[in-house]
């Protein structure tokens, strides 16, 4: 399949130099690269401009109600397994308006490929803080600064039991690409991190990673099985030290290998809270990535039990069963 | 009472909320049913799961009105079962006997210490109620007789107290003349999955039935006429709740037009039961998510039916509010849902364990923006079943929202049902886009009706994008233009209006030729049709709310004095005053948390 072939007819309307275009670019490609054709597929998304998301692509979308895409993706995909679901939600609709749907749909382990675009900021609605932005954060809605504490997404994720997380920067195409791809594989909710410039109302939000000078030095692309190895010069890797992460030579030999696929979660908290806080590189690319049952296949493998070991199947063997009289 | 035939009567069963009240009325009501008898049911219970033993504030009742044109679980008891003082207290203060009637009273649960818990005054309870002498009060040393009952049993003074309530069974199915061999067979039945119960369970009850013989000196044993031919005709018959004939619909319309049955939905008091049952149908091939909460009830109902099955949602009326914004999504993107609002005591918390009919507004009007919805509503606990099946068949033919309300009253009463078979009901045609669109589709192509065609997910050339924005009423991507914006309000609205070629014109009950018409809607038809009767005037009851039956104006005008009765302030009588000018509405209304009574409506139409 062609990444056209998953581009609908709609202009895109997303902001010129908005991260949303990058993601929805890289969306089209690994859809292509999976190759499931549009008709089998639903992307639901709730408000917001992520939520824009379902106009721009082919497959069947829906653009829900703030908050709410999260449950009606729940909706199709546990009503309709066979087919292929994406959810498209930024950090207020899911982690603010929708926190509940989202917290539910991750520990449900619902097979879903939600793409979380983080831009710590409310866009559509011009420019209020959000349950990202960091503590002190000036906005229309926070003219003295927030004094609240942000969520850490990733943290967020694995409290609720996740079963997948991967982090990926707008920038950064490959790897939003290789995300999406894994993303999909993985069977059980797979959320994924979209950090995304609002060019209008938080530019520059995600510099310290996102600016090419820098990037290498304060971020860390993660693969499973791989040493955790960065820098300009790959001459950095990562450690552990007591419950801490950090900073060695490449040729420490206590460099880490990074394990996705391993049941604790210990060290993938450590790795998701790694940032310019304390002094570590951002980690992109796939954090966790376990299996467990989906509630999907879950809630469909009992019915097909129940109905095996059942006499009744229709509602005429139904009403024959109840205690009655004929007159 | 004497010992002729009777044409009905009103059994009461009360207790503590761990007596096994609800247990032992609906077993008994079953069996009456069984046994040829229509029956209407009003279990009355408290919202606290075990209230303080004893206690005023912990009786629990549960009323049958068994035998011929039998309408209401009745105004008051023939027959009342006092298992401890408070209840007898409660029966008597609440004045809900009969001055012939007959109180079976477990004269172990009448020492000093129950009498102070009841908030009694004196020693003697009788003389303190001030009951009528006419009222005949049987003595029974019910705990006494079931501890001896079961003195081999093996089981532990708490197992054997709670079997009190089988020997009061056996006692009343004695009174009543119950054949005791049905009784066993369904007692088994009742227990099927736990069969260590069976024993015990038997034993008390058929020593209770025994007992009863003791009493035929004193009592004489009740005997109900035959049955007349009030019922529907000929079939197959059962008894069932409003709640799990409310399940059965939706699950006979899903089979009749081969779609899968969803249901999202949340537990809330009164309106779980369906949730409990349509969870139980596997079999059936039902999908039930319990959501988080009320919203994601509805929403993954919504995402069911955007995928193309038949989605439900079933709630209570905090839920109701909670869902608001989301069957608004449904009213917008044009996708078939059915709402089902099992309606208590409101505002809030409310009364949750009790009635009221204090929801239709919300449902008519309780949304943002213009957003019609269509309203049904049940008026029996057997008619749960064709009105969910309705709710589903317009739903679906017409790619609308659907509440349909129904009420702690009917959810959880139950009246003979005539069971159906599956080909005799109504055909459901879903309104699925037709092959030659494909590769044309938007959402907003419509039939000559208005209605939109449904695609969903899996149909190759119909992918389209559905939205909560306004959509272009051609092309159906999102519009902000004016024009269109009215436009498609006016479309979805004649969408819904349009559904009245499809509904039944309203019918006149009773005495149609009188010049006084009562005027009602949902589960109060029954307590109405009997003080239509008694009246001699008309009844006009309503089960299509919006849009209203085609000759309603019509009815309505024949009438000198229009009374419209309703378990609310007025609500119904407000909505007919806005589609009627001119029309002259009296209202007569009670907001207790209790369906009418026969007795009061008469009194007031009388004056």
């Amino acid at each position: 399949m062609e990444a056209s072939q998953y581009k609908s007819d709609q202009y895109v309307r997303f902001c010129p130099g908005c991260g949303d275009h990058a993601i929805c670019m890289a969306l089209q490609k690994a859809m292509a690269q999976i190759g499931i054709p549009p008709h089998q597929i639903a992307v639901i998304s709730g408000i917001g401009c992520s939520s824009r998301m379902p106009h721009y692509l082919s497959p069947y979308g829906f653009n829900t109600i703030h908050g709410r895409g999260g449950a009606v993706a729940s909706g199709v995909k546990t009503s309709h397994p066979e087919l292929t679901v994406w959810q498209m939600s930024g950090d207020g609709d899911c982690m603010a308006i929708g926190g509940n749907h989202f917290i539910h749909e991750i520990r449900r382990n619902v097979d879903l490929n939600v793409c979380v675009f983080n831009n710590r900021i409310y866009g559509l609605t011009k420019g209020q803080y959000s349950p990202t932005s960091p503590k002190g954060f000036v906005s229309k809605s926070s003219p003295f600064g927030t004094v609240e504490r942000p969520f850490i997404p990733g943290e967020l994720v694995l409290g609720a039991r996740g079963t997948f997380f991967a982090r990926t920067l707008d920038v950064d195409m490959p790897t939003t690409i290789d995300c999406m791809i894994k993303a999909h594989q993985h069977k059980g909710a797979s959320i994924i991190e979209c950090l995304v410039n609002c060019v209008i109302f938080n530019n520059g939000t995600h510099s310290w990673i996102a600016d090419r000078e820098t990037r290498a030095e304060h971020s860390i692309i993660l693969k499973h099985g791989e040493k955790m190895i960065f820098g300009k010069e790959n001459d950095k890797g990562l450690a552990m030290e007591g419950f801490n992460i950090i900073i060695v030579p490449a040729d420490d030999p206590r460099v880490l290998v990074h394990d996705a696929h391993c049941q604790d979660d210990i060290l993938h908290h450590k790795l998701v809270q790694m940032g310019p806080e304390n002094g570590l590189p951002v980690a992109l690319g796939v954090i966790r990535d376990v299996e467990e049952e989906t509630y999907d296949a879950a809630v469909s493998k009992q019915i097909a039990d129940v109905r095996a070991a059942s006499k009744a199947h229709t509602f005429d063997e139904l009403t024959a069963t109840l205690e009655q009289f004929e007159r | 009472m004497n010992n002729e035939y009777m044409k009905n009567v009103v059994v009461r069963f009360c207790g503590d909320s761990g007596d096994g009240m609800q247990l032992t009325g609906n077993m008994f009501s079953s069996l009456s049913a069984i046994l040829g008898n229509e029956i209407s049911t009003l279990p009355d219970f408290p919202a606290e799961i075990r209230a303080p033993q004893g206690t005023l504030g912990g009786v629990s009742g549960f009323q049958v009105n068994l035998g011929q044109g039998v309408y209401t679980p009745g105004d008051k008891a023939d027959v009342i079962v006092a298992m401890n003082a408070a209840a007898l207290k409660v029966c008597v203060q609440n004045g809900l006997f009969h001055e012939h009637a007959v109180i079976i009273v477990d004269t172990d649960t009448f020492t000093k210490p129950d009498l102070e818990k009841a908030q009694y005054t004196t020693d003697n309870p009788f003389t303190e109620l001030n009951i009528p002498e006419t009222v005949q009060i049987v003595p029974v040393a019910l705990t006494t007789m079931t501890k001896e009952s079961l003195k081999d049993s093996g089981l532990d003074n708490k197992s054997v107290l709670k079997s009190r309530n089988m020997f009061a069974l056996g006692v009343v199915c004695w009174l009543f003349d119950r054949p005791i061999d049905k009784a066993i067979h369904f007692l088994e039945q009742k227990f099927a999955k736990k069969p260590q119960l069976v024993p015990t369970n038997v034993k008390v009850l058929t020593d209770g039935f025994n007992y009863g013989q003791n009493l035929a000196l004193s009592v004489s044993q009740i005997r109900l006429e035959a049955n007349g031919d009030s019922l529907e005709g000929h079939g197959n018959y059962t008894s069932i709740a409003g709640n799990k004939a409310t399940a059965w619909g939706l699950i006979a319309a899903a089979q009749k037009c081969g779609k899968q049955l969803f249901l999202g939905s949340y537990p809330i008091t009164p309106a779980t039961d369906i949730m409990h049952e349509l969870a139980a149908r596997k079999d059936m091939g039902v999908v039930v998510v319990q959501a988080e909460d009320e919203i994601a009830g509805v929403c993954t109902a919504i995402g069911a039916s955007f995928a193309g099955d038949l989605a439900c949602t079933s709630t209570s009326g905090p839920g109701l509010s909670l869902k608001s914004e989301a069957i608004g999504l449904a009213v917008m993107a044009e996708l078939p849902l059915v709402v089902i609002d099992v309606q208590r005591g409101g505002p809030s918390t409310g009364l949750p364990t009790k009635t009221e009919q204090t929801d239709l507004l919300q449902a008519l009007y309780g949304r943002n923006g213009e957003c019609p919805v269509v309203v049904l509503a049940a008026s029996t606990s057997a008619n749960c079943f064709r009105f969910a099946y309705e709710a589903c068949k317009i739903a679906l033919e017409n790619m609308t929202p659907v509440i349909l309300l129904t009420d702690t009253y009917l959810a959880n009463g139950t009246a003979l049902w005539r069971i159906p078979k599956l080909a005799e009901l109504p055909a459901i045609t879903p309104q699925t886009a037709p092959d030659s669109l494909k590769g044309h589709f938007n959402p907003a192509l419509r039939d000559e009706r208005g209605v939109r065609y449904w695609a969903f997910p899996g149909m190759e050339g119909f992918e389209h994008r559905n939205i909560g924005l306004e959509r272009d009423a051609e092309k159906g991507t999102i519009s902000t233009n004016p024009d269109n914006h009215e436009k498609m309000v006016r479309a979805r609205q004649a969408k819904v209006a349009q559904v009245a070629n499809q509904i039944p014109d309203l019918c006149v009950q009773c005495n149609a030729g009188s010049d006084t018409l009562l005027v009602g809607w949902g589960s109060t038809e029954g307590h109405l049709h009997a003080a239509a009767d008694e009246l001699g005037c008309a009844l006009a009851h309503f089960n299509y709310i919006y849009p209203l039956p085609k000759n309603t104006e019509a009815v309505l005008k024949q009438y000198k004095r229009v009374i419209v009765c309703e378990l609310n302030s007025g609500q119904f009588a407000l909505y007919l005053r806005s589609q009627f000018e001119g029309l002259h509405f009296e209202q007569y209304n009670e907001i207790k948390g209790q369906p009418f009574a026969v007795e009061r409506i008469v009194n007031y139409v009388k004056g």
